[in-house]
């Protein structure tokens, strides 16, 4: 517990003075409350921009982060010193997950706090942005465990996190694109929430979501087992 | 003397290239054991291998009686190693970084303030580390090893790159730690280094130890290397072979009153390494 204590500790320090890493958690909230109380147009739809970014939030920043921190502890070999030091592989991911996870929790609850979920709407708000969550720091782990240094990393992250953020938002603008989508996490992310005030949660929603789980859990313990963390 | 590294037969192969080739060695505790050879010698992955970072395909290695290839964690407490390669949290300043591992061994606050101070980096506790000079970063890497007090201390060029007042004061330390009863395992590719601060040496070639012993013994063994130096009066310089054959030519010079000085030079670590492959000793 004292190693991953001790890394986690160290995240928080090195992310604060990490801006490249730190603006992840912060842009799309602040987007969000600018957005929201600056744009009222007619026929839009309630908290259109919460609905949005918040989408678009956990298709990029904990994606991003994961494999930004693992790639860079890699290329400046500091994460070789950790594992020297009786750190095992699955303590440091387990302190990196969980100091992402904390921080983009943070940033959901500014937009649930926008968004004035309550009650049940919530619960499936919180729900939906938490596996989101998990679903992208797994993608973005196994990115670090494949990335030598951080510009290869950026190299995969980028694309990855593109289709993941943004497809769910073109998707409402094309047809063909949205066909495409359904398959996709953040797509049925982005449709229970925009579904959130009809208390209907859609099974078809939780099923891709639990397969594109599975399918994330699969392809880190593959890469992990291949390639390990250093 | 009780032995601190035992090292048997190691061989290791990348492919079908053999980088290390039925290594021997032992290391007594309480010396400065130095590891010198070129890039290429196989250095690195020998200490990779003594430091239970890489397994190697044959042979046995002992540190204090621990078998590296069943190494646990509290075992690696033991050791402190610092490899060229190993970096530090540029973000971070000296004593957040050194935080990090005393988190990890539970080591105490006064202790990392101790540590900073005995490498030189007192007052440099809040300095961001991207801002230290290399010297300063080498004394970071330094106090991320010593703070733990370990027994066996690997040093990968600790002084490679650095100005030869930083280097003498890296020297003071490893000397005050095996003042304290320390076994160091150093590799150098500075034949000085190793003469100053080593009470043995093996030099690598090729993936081959290819001589071994004190620093003073090899350079005995090395004898026939002197010469005689002599400054003649008409300002030149010439070098004549230390042996019978030149008595006769240096007694003509002295008689003719042609001779200003003579000194004779000793065989060191760098003549000996060169005779030995033919090669000078560069990075």
């Amino acid at each position: 517990m004292k190693n991953i204590k001790a890394v986690f500790t160290k995240q928080i320090i090195d992310t604060m003075k990490n801006k490249t890493v730190f603006i992840q958690f912060l842009m799309f909230p602040i987007m969000a409350i600018i957005m929201e109380n600056a744009v009222n147009l007619e026929n839009m739809p309630e908290h259109f921009f919460v609905k949005l970014f918040s989408v678009m939030f956990i298709g990029m920043a904990p994606l991003t982060c994961m494999s930004s921190i693992i790639s860079e502890e890699k290329e400046k070999n500091t994460l070789r010193v950790l594992m020297m030091s009786n750190v095992k592989p699955w303590q440091y991911l387990v302190s990196v997950g969980a100091y992402i996870f904390i921080m983009c929790m943070i940033g959901v609850i500014v937009f649930a706090v926008l968004g004035e979920y309550k009650n049940a709407e919530l619960i499936t708000f919180i729900f939906s942005m938490l596996s989101g969550i998990l679903l992208s720091e797994l993608i973005g782990a196994v990115v670090g465990i494949f990335s030598r240094n951080q510009m290869t990393a950026t190299s995969f992250t980028i694309p990855i996190m593109m289709t993941f953020s943004f497809v769910p938002m073109l998707s409402i603008f094309n047809q063909n694109i949205k066909k495409f989508a359904e398959i996709i996490y953040s797509q049925q992310i982005s449709e229970l929430i925009n579904s959130i005030n009809t208390s209907e949660i859609s099974a078809k929603s939780i099923i891709i979501i639990s397969a594109n789980f599975i399918l994330a859990l699969v392809l880190f313990t593959v890469a992990y087992k291949k390639k390990g963390l250093e | 003397m009780e032995m601190m590294i035992s090292a048997n037969n190691i061989v290791k192969s990348f492919g079908s290239k053999k980088v290390l080739d039925g290594i021997s060695f032992h290391v007594r505790k309480g010396h400065i054991f130095g590891l010198l050879g070129p890039s290429g010698a196989g250095k690195t992955t020998l200490i990779k291998i003594l430091t239970g970072q890489l397994k190697q395909d044959l042979g046995i290695v002992e540190i204090n009686g621990l078998d590296t290839n069943n190494l646990t964690g509290e075992d690696h407490k033991k050791f402190g190693i610092m490899m060229d390669n190993f970096g530090i949290y540029e973000r971070l300043n000296c004593y957040e970084n050194l935080k990090v591992f005393a988190d990890i061994y539970g080591i105490k606050k006064d202790c990392i303030l101790n540590t900073l101070k005995k490498v030189g980096l007192a007052g440099a506790e809040k300095t961001t580390a991207s801002k230290l000079s290399k010297g300063m970063k080498s004394r970071l890497r330094l106090a991320r090893v010593f703070m733990t007090n370990p027994d066996m201390i690997f040093l990968d060029e600790p002084t490679s790159g650095l100005d030869p007042a930083t280097a003498d004061e890296i020297h003071k330390i490893m000397l005050a730690e095996k003042e304290k009863g320390k076994t160091i395992f150093l590799t150098t590719h500075t034949m000085p280094e190793a003469e100053k601060l080593c009470n043995d040496i093996i030099i690598m070639h090729d993936g081959n130890i290819i001589e071994h012993g004190s620093p003073e013994e090899i350079c005995r063994r090395y004898h026939h290397q002197r010469m005689l130096k002599i400054h003649l009066t008409n300002g030149t310089d010439i070098q004549l072979p230390y042996n019978e054959n030149t008595a006769d030519k240096v007694a003509e010079l002295i008689r003719n009153g042609h001779v200003e000085t003579i000194h004779t030079t000793e065989p060191n670590l760098e003549t000996v390494f060169m005779e030995l492959t033919g090669k000078e000793l560069a990075i």
